[in-house]
């Protein structure tokens, strides 16, 4: 039993930093209708940045408390990271809205594999390790809890509440919602379509910038081809909570979290991936559309 | 007209003024997207730990070269553009040169040709490159995205995880070869009846999914398919690979095995070069690829491939007017697999070695983004997305010049994808409808036309 709780609670963390990323992929589906395929890569760029940042904080400021510097690491991880999506979605997405469906999933993979070799480039194709830097465990009724866990999923519950927050409760959000439904009258209406959607990209990008520090913190090692593996994960797991609805990525998040890390502890962990995408394979033959997904009505 | 026209001198002046700011805002934006990765570098010290190494200069260079594109840009190219567009509104093109009414004619005969004349102007061994890593690798490409062009342009079905039945395909012949020992064209049609086979399981699951959900469980498919390759080492030796994989021979008549009596070289008393296997094998691919492009041709004409074409367009419509859905789905499936499958085996063949390494999503990601590039649907435009871009990255690999220009430790070959990636970008956005923005309808009233690409539809799936 105990065992079980353990898995329960790495699969959580895991499920956090998936939800937080498939976050960015669900709004940028909702509001355009398109699969960010760069989105793990900017997951990725995030991480890059954390490190870096974080290298620089320890070789400058010597004996910074370990809150700020996470902190500052997140919020410079936060910046790069929206400034590229937000670069990324003028350059290679906006010259083609309106074009048809399939070209910016084409320049979104191209975007993907220029943004992890552009690392691989300059920063090197090597393991990045660094030094532990929150280690303290807690033993709560015979789990061992880190204090990582702990943060990663505070943090997810606390980006979360915001996120909702903003887009159920706020004017961008409701100019959000107004976008996706229907952009041309959204338009109309005197909202600002194109600026909403850079809105929503910087917001998937600082999400996935979060995520990307949490993946650094809490396995210590980063490497340029890392945005792929969390992106296709976090892209499976906003399929699988219905593609297009916030609490549906999150909860698909959690579900992957869990499948991969009860399957890894009771089964094999080699096919760990394969029964996160048979699971996902299975649950859409039952519910086209995703757990919380509204099924497409098609109007002729 | 010339209300509209503003001169450009009057507004020179207000347009420097803006090329001028959007160039310094260009500046700003590059600053932030590279200071921490151009100008910082991690790397690892003698104790193994990350150090910075700084690059103010590299970064200084990057910025300054945002800036100044964007005030070019804005300043001068945009202005040159516009000004061109307006002078080719005249009606140009009246009627295609002979070049172009033949051209996949000339194509055939130039492929023909090709390998023979690059072994008069290259000598038997110098001809390798040019047939193995240009001919053979293009096409091997050429045929890939035709087959997906089946499942993607004719019947509108969105795959990322293609490169499986490739996988398939290959593994087939890999392991039926070295487990029975069966030669290369008993497994041939073998390894393309079991990726169509492999087709059909794929396609049994999505028949009701739509548009992106059918896209992410392609990809999955694909994915499961590598990593069971991966982990079941009893059978597939897993990341070792599978290496030994027998030679092709000319139909059993002639080998290419150095220790066999019927050998090529020795049958036609030539000096002996591994550069005749790699001639055949062109040869033999391009069959392979042509019989893809045929089979299309023909397909598109039958019940079926109008069928799959009419599900691209309105799938409602299709169903209503009594075409079954299912079946339509599944041969889109398993026919475009069956032509993975050809060019899995074949790719065995070429490499006498598979392992899972090959069979990664960015392959399927190259193949789609081959189809789309081309034009969707269209064989021609298909064929010349995968020389520019297989053929261009394959050319970077030659450019040793540029050794000469950015000094001794440039290697050419670390920016091959980066570039491939940029490309893929830049073409997309500056063609979004492929190279080839025409269509041949196979159905028409009266006289045939091309129709522009923008006609077809992309479909739901």
């Amino acid at each position: 039993m105990e065992y079980f709780v353990q898995q329960l609670v790495n699969g959580l963390t895991l499920g956090s930093i998936y939800g937080l990323i498939a976050i960015g992929y669900t709004m940028v589906y909702g509001i355009i209708g398109m699969i960010n395929f760069a989105h793990g890569d900017i997951f990725m760029l995030g991480g890059f940045a954390a490190l870096i940042t974080f290298l620089v904080l320890t070789s400058v400021f010597v004996g910074l408390p370990v809150v700020l510097l996470l902190l500052v690491m997140m919020v410079a991880a936060m910046l790069t990271a929206s400034l590229w999506n937000w670069t990324i979605e003028k350059m290679a997405y906006r010259p083609l809205r309106g074009s048809f469906r399939l070209a910016p999933l084409i320049t979104a993979i191209g975007m993907s594999i220029a943004l992890s070799n552009f690392i691989q480039v300059t920063q090197g194709p090597r393991n990045k390790p660094i030094p532990p830097l929150v280690s303290s465990v807690y033993n709560v009724f015979g789990i061992a809890i880190s204090l990582k866990q702990i943060i990663i999923m505070l943090l997810t519950a606390i980006l979360l509440t915001t996120f909702w927050y903003i887009v159920n409760k706020t004017a961008l959000g409701r100019a959000q919602r107004a976008t996706e439904q229907d952009r041309k009258m959204a338009a109309l209406l005197g909202i600002d379509v194109d600026r909403t959607i850079s809105v929503t990209f910087v917001m998937g990008a600082s999400l996935a910038a979060v995520a990307g520090t949490m993946y650094l913190m809490y396995y210590g090692v980063t490497v340029f081809t890392d945005g792929f593996i969390p992106g296709v994960k976090a892209f499976t797991a906003a399929v699988l909570g219905g593609i297009g609805s916030l609490p549906g990525a999150v909860l698909g998040g959690m579900l992957i979290g869990l499948i991969e890390s009860l399957w890894s502890a009771y089964f094999t962990i080699d096919y760990k991936d394969v029964a996160t995408f048979s699971i996902l394979a299975i649950v859409l033959i039952f519910k086209p559309s995703g757990i919380l997904g509204r099924p497409e009505v098609e109007k002729v | 007209m010339s209300n509209i026209s503003h001169s450009p001198e009057s507004a020179g002046g207000n347009l420097t003024a803006r090329a001028l700011r959007e160039g310094i805002f260009a500046g700003i934006v590059a600053l932030g997207l590279f200071v921490l990765f151009v100008g910082l570098e991690t790397t690892q010290n003698i104790r193994n730990e990350l150090v910075l190494n700084q690059r103010w200069g590299l970064l200084a260079i990057f910025v300054a070269v945002a800036a100044v594109g964007r005030f070019l840009t804005v300043a001068y190219i945009r202005p040159w553009m516009d000004a061109r567009k307006a002078a080719a509104k005249a009606p140009a093109e009246a009627d295609e040169s002979f070049f172009k009414r033949n051209f996949s004619k000339i194509a055939i005969v130039a492929l023909l040709i090709y390998p023979p004349l690059m072994v008069m102007l290259f000598g038997v061994q110098g001809s390798l490159k040019w047939v193995d890593n240009f001919g053979i690798q293009i096409l091997i490409y050429v045929m890939l995205a035709w087959g997906l062009n089946i499942v993607v342009g004719l019947a509108g079905l969105l795959d990322l995880g293609y490169v499986a039945f490739y996988a398939v395909g290959a593994y087939s012949y890999a392991l039926l070869s070295q487990y029975f020992g069966l030669s290369f064209w008993i497994l041939l049609p073998l390894a393309g009846i079991l990726a169509a086979f492999w087709g059909m399981i794929l396609g049994f699951p999505v028949l009701r999914l739509k548009g992106d959900y059918l896209a992410i469980v392609t990809l999955a498919f694909g994915e499961i398919i590598r990593l069971v390759l991966i982990n079941w080492t009893e059978v597939t030796r897993g990341t070792f690979g599978v290496s030994g994989i027998p030679k092709a021979s000319v139909f059993g008549i002639w080998s290419f095995d150095v220790s066999a009596p019927n050998n090529f070289a020795k049958a036609f008393s030539l000096p002996m070069s591994s550069a005749y296997y790699k001639i055949f094998l062109f040869y033999l691919i391009l069959a392979l690829a042509l019989l893809t492009a045929y089979v299309t041709i023909r397909l598109r004409r039958m019940p079926i491939g109008r069928a799959w074409e009419a599900l691209r367009e309105d799938e409602i419509a299709c169903r209503s007017l009594g075409i079954n859905t299912v079946t339509t789905k599944l041969t889109a499936f398993s026919i475009g697999a069956m032509f993975g499958g050809f060019a899995g085996s074949f790719f065995a063949v070429r490499q006498g070695f598979v392992s899972p390494e090959s069979f990664v999503f960015l392959e399927s990601a190259i193949i789609l983004a081959i189809v789309v590039l081309g034009g969707m649907g269209s064989l021609v435009g298909i064929a010349v997305a995968a020389v520019v871009m297989v053929g261009g990255t394959e050319l970077l690999r030659e450019m040793t010049f540029l050794k000469a220009i950015f000094g001794p430790d440039f290697t050419p070959e670390l920016y091959r994808m980066l570039i491939f990636g940029l490309a893929m970008v830049i073409v997309m956005v500056w063609k979004p409808r492929g190279f080839v923005g025409s269509r041949e309808p196979t159905a028409f009233l009266k006289e045939r036309k091309a129709v522009s690409g923008s006609f077809t539809k992309e479909g739901h799936g």
